[in-house]
């Protein structure tokens, strides 16, 4: 026999780098116990369909037209579709040459972009230009390829909450760079202070780094916080003063759970702001048809919008975008549908406002129900969710506890979930997946399950954490920070 | 307002980060929340002025491998092709011709190929499901493409088709695809090693990335190649080694060509690590005979290559002489299983018959890594969370038709050799018509969906190229596409042997506009040849 093709030793070293806690140890024991016949309750990823949340009836049926033209030529398809689907239907596919089947245009469908520029102008209030937005296969795939852009090795580092979404750090370890973190303040809200930006900044260039680009998630993931617009801002300013780009991870835009801070878009402050600054700042917006209310995760579909890129790089970001020929054709009409919705009048407007005000108003009561379980125990502490899909909260973890988990060669947060998991089949994330501060423990888990079971999801997490701590800490003793 | 506590506060953060001197009046000013009016701005001890730095991503400081790659296919011609299809649109008069004719993608349903029904039915009813339990449904689609939507539902957990799946792809469609595998090889296959993705390409990338460490790491590919393999490997980092197929004995891929490559490159300092095969082939269209394919695998066997094994169209083959075999079955036909070679087969729905390039369907069948290299594509794979689910019960579909006996059976095959044929017709019709232009030679395309003419170019031609600076291929083919409006892609956007020139044309346009092309193309040709023979 030959040489070894490619083994462990001698694959590309970033790719052993890679982390993603999200689908890694937790999950992959939750599936294991699921096989065996365990019930699960997989809390581990933002994904509502899959606990139970209903797609909306009325893009669903337009993209299923638009999969089956030939329906549209039937003269009973107004049986079973209403007339507004099937306008909408023959609009999306007027908008192609070959329908679902053929290879879009790289960067979307023209007249798909063209909705998400109204879009985004009718939320804010500037005018955008569909040339610079291009849908992805997801909001991942664009935040891969922009990153992939910015990375040009270890020497050049992106600034990244933390806590984090770990597709940040998978993706700057994918692509050789180096990761900037600055630290969220959970005593005040999950909030972002920038000294801590600047002092982040001055340990990675201290290091060498040239620090290229600052990554926001508004609303956060895991943390859930609603940035203010004094914060977007600060951070604005803050990127025009060190010359970077600013990553907006807005995909949970329609997921605020609270009044005080509706959803800003970085875009709206920055033109907000004016010359010089709105003319300088670079910035990259994302956003998906996978969260909101939408919580359509299996289409992917996303984009991004490029303000102050010039038009060579843009064409080099083109240029990436064709190499994959075109995103897929169904999840840009799921997007069309989601920027460019049902008005007041249309035949099925009503059923679509009541599942969609359902879900919301749904979600919120779930965001406070999560809260207040895990604030009921005495161990826990767990700030709001303002706004996205997840509830973090921390975990006091007593001294014994932390040694067995190190006795059993495991993080003290990974210990605890798996732990969770074993004795309720409820399969979380745990807070070393996303970032936290040395010697502090989270957990992250959803607030998707549906409602009626959260009652009995957060007193059975109770009644596991109490025993925990009865196994581990003899007369619960808690210290504040 | 809230204020921020600093002792304690501090020191937990201090003792989180690692210990580096830095400036302390950084840290002497007292926290402030955003919230907070506007605190004065300490500035950063290296902070420079943003207006005289360049921006982070701008031309000449973003990651220069994007630089680097190219990728014809959608490259400079097409643009043109679209800024006069604008140009046509807004004044019909200002071009020779009424529309862009594209022949430069693979695309088939751009052109007006028709999807096939069934598949389409069993997608729809995916997509909605709520309709299964109404009887008008009954009325609207076949009896079959229900129950197997109902199937496939019940593979799904949930139903939830707009859930993220398994990263890998949902199991019972994995199991699907595995056994049409084995029905097609008479090998079995294992759903574990099937990883469904967005079409074919992000596989191909994924492998890249996984192979590719440093530049000093070679990927063997064919000349001319399908430039993504190009392309990705720039992006990648990697190094590009090339083996020429023979334009001569039919795009023929000699394993001594191979074997010298790989001498060379090494003799270089490069590790080669895997050899890129297309069957059929792009643009050559060429169809490995059984033989070729042995030699292939044994080669990599020996030489320690993973075999990546780009089979997209392996559904269009064209000629009787000649049959699709995967590289799976031959080399499991050799006797070689998972501990002999290292083998990655690529599928895709863009090609085929069913020509569902929007959808963004495909898979890798990974076989012949330990688990520890198969934990790490899984771990990669994780990250983007999962293939779209559409393109995944597509990608069932193709590798599991109906069956004789199915009530939608004889349509089906009806469509699928209605297309096949047709393709098989276009693919004689335009060979012939190269073959007959003057100074053009065209081998036969046995499958896949191009053609790729060599072209000898007259001195003069090469000469008004340069003064144009454009490569001689280029040149032609933009002259083509002026006159005439039909875009091919140069030979160049594939890598050709140098001083040779080609340009590939797709099979693709609708049979009634194939006389069209034909007689423009041979029109133009005689002009050209005119004004440049020497």
């Amino acid at each position: 026999m030959g040489l070894k093709a490619l083994d462990y030793e001698t694959m590309n070293e970033n790719v052993k780098k890679v982390q993603y806690a999200v689908r890694g140890e937790l999950y992959l024991r939750a599936s294991e116990l699921q096989k065996e016949g365990k019930k699960i309750i997989f809390t581990n990823v933002g994904n509502p369909q899959a606990l139970g949340q209903k797609p909306l009836t009325f893009p669903r049926q337009v993209v299923a037209l638009c999969q089956a033209p030939f329906l549209l030529d039937d003269p009973n398809v107004g049986l079973i579709f209403p007339a507004d689907a099937i306008a909408r239907a023959k609009h999306y596919l007027s908008l192609t040459s070959g329908g679902l089947g053929a290879y879009s245009d790289s960067r979307g469908i023209p007249g798909v972009r063209k909705e998400v520029a109204e879009f985004i102008e009718r939320r804010d209030g500037y005018p955008s230009d569909p040339e610079l937005i291009f849908l992805t296969d997801g909001a991942s795939k664009g935040v891969m390829q922009i990153l992939n852009c910015i990375i040009r090795g270890q020497g050049d580092g992106v600034l990244v909450p933390v806590p984090q979404y770990p597709l940040y750090s998978a993706t700057i370890s994918l692509f050789g760079g180096s990761l900037v973190p600055y630290y969220l303040e959970e005593t005040a809200n999950w909030g972002l202070d920038v000294n801590n930006l600047r002092e982040s900044v001055a340990q990675a260039r201290f290091k060498g780094i040239t620090v290229r680009a600052m990554v926001i998630i508004n609303p956060g993931n895991p943390t859930g916080q609603c940035l203010s617009e004094a914060n977007l801002r600060e951070i604005l300013n803050f990127c025009y003063q060190e010359n970077l780009v600013l990553l907006g991870d807005e995909v949970y835009q329609q997921n605020i759970y609270q009044d005080e801070r509706p959803f800003i878009s970085s875009r709206k402050v920055l033109m907000d702001m004016g010359p010089p600054i709105s003319k300088d700042v670079q910035l990259v917006s994302f956003h998906t048809v996978s969260k909101g209310y939408w919580g359509e995760c299996g289409q992917r579909g996303g984009y991004f919008e490029m303000t102050n890129i010039p038009p060579k790089t843009v064409d080099e970001i083109y240029k990436i975008a064709s190499i994959s020929l075109s995103p897929n054709v169904p999840a840009q009409i799921f997007m069309g549908l989601m920027v460019n919705p049902l008005k007041p009048g249309d035949v099925s407007y009503d059923q679509f406002v009541r599942e969609s005000k359902g879900i919301l108003e749904s979600l919120r009561r779930r965001a406070r129900i999560m809260t207040d379980g895990f604030n009921s125990c005495k161990n826990v502490v767990c700030n709001f969710t303002e706004g996205a899909m997840y509830s973090f909260p921390q975990l006091r973890l007593p001294p014994k506890a932390i040694e067995a988990a190190k006795q059993a060669g495991k993080v003290p947060d990974v210990f605890y979930c798996l732990k969770l998991l074993e004795a309720t089949g409820i399969s979380t994330v745990p807070g070393s997946g996303f970032g936290q501060k040395e010697g502090v423990f989270h957990l992250r888990t959803t607030i998707l399950p549906a409602e009626e079971d959260m009652p009995e999801i957060m007193s059975s997490f109770k009644k596991f954490n109490d025993e925990f701590m009865a196994q581990y800490e003899d007369n619960w003793n808690r210290s504040r920070m | 307002m809230r204020r921020f506590v600093i002792g304690s506060a501090r020191n937990l953060i201090e003792s989180s980060r690692q210990k580096y001197q830095f400036e302390r009046s950084i840290l002497s000013s007292p926290y402030r929340f955003l919230s907070s009016s506007p605190a004065a701005d300490s500035p950063s001890s290296s902070s420079s002025s943003s207006s005289t730095m360049a921006h982070p991503v701008s031309l000449n400081t973003i990651n220069p491998k994007v630089i680097e790659c190219e990728y014809a296919v959608r490259g400079e011609i097409v643009t043109l092709a679209q800024k006069l299809q604008e140009e046509i649109q807004t004044k019909p008069d200002a071009h020779p011709f009424e529309e862009i004719l594209y022949c430069n993608i693979g695309n088939p349903q751009s052109l007006g190929q028709q999807p096939i029904t069934f598949f389409r039915e069993v997608l729809a009813l995916c997509d909605h499901p709520a309709i299964l339990d109404k009887s008008e449904t009954q009325g609207l689609f076949s009896a079959d493409s229900i129950e197997r939507a109902w199937q496939i539902l019940d593979q799904i957990p949930g139903r939830a088709t707009g859930a993220y799946s398994h990263s890998q792809g949902i199991k019972g469609l994995r199991d699907t695809i595995a056994a049409g595998i084995e029905a097609r090889d008479g090998f079995p296959a294992d759903p574990n090693d099937i990883f469904l993705t967005d079409g074919a390409s992000p596989a191909v990338h994924m492998m890249m990335q996984l192979l590719i460490r440093s530049e000093k790491d070679g990927i063997l590919c064919p000349i001319p190649q399908y430039p993504l393999y190009s392309a990705s490997i720039a992006l990648h980092g990697g190094t590009l080694v090339p083996y020429y197929l023979d334009e001569a004995t039919g795009w023929g891929l000699e394993v001594s060509e191979l074997k010298k490559q790989l001498e060379t490159s090494r003799s270089k300092g490069i590790t080669v690590r895997a050899l890129v095969v297309i069957n059929p082939g792009n643009p050559t269209g060429q169809v490995l005979a059984e033989e070729n394919q042995k030699a292939i695998v044994e080669f990599c066997k020996q030489e320690g290559l993973v075999l990546l094994a780009d089979e997209v169209y392996q559904e269009n083959v064209y000629v009787p002489e000649k049959k699709f075999h995967s590289f799976k079955k031959v080399s499991r036909s050799m006797g070689y299983g998972e501990k002999d070679i290292a083998l990655v087969s690529f599928q895709s729905v863009s090609k085929g018959y069913y020509g569902e390039c929007g959808k963004r369907g495909g898979y890798m069948e990974v076989t012949g890594f330990g688990a520890d290299v198969r934990e790490q594509i899984y771990k990669v794979a994780s990250v983007n969370l999962c293939s779209n689910i559409s393109g995944q019960i597509l990608a069932s579909l193709v590798m599991s038709p109906p069956k004789v006996g199915d009530e939608s059976y004889e349509s089906y095959s009806a469509e699928r050799d209605g297309i096949l044929s047709s393709l098989a017709r276009r693919a004689k019709t335009l060979e012939d018509a190269f073959s007959k232009l003057e100074g053009v030679t065209c081998n036969k395309a046995e499958g896949a969906m191009y053609l790729f003419p060599r072209i000898d170019l007259p001195e003069k031609a090469i000469k008004a190229a340069e003064a144009a600076k454009k490569a001689p291929d280029a040149y032609y083919c933009q002259r083509l596409l002026a006159a005439t409006g039909i875009v091919f892609v140069p030979g160049s956007g594939f890598g050709q042997v140098p001083g040779t020139w080609h340009f590939r044309c797709t099979i693709l346009p609708q049979e009634e506009k194939i006389p069209a092309i034909v007689t423009r193309l041979t029109d133009f040709h005689k002009s050209f040849m005119d004004e440049f023979r020497g």
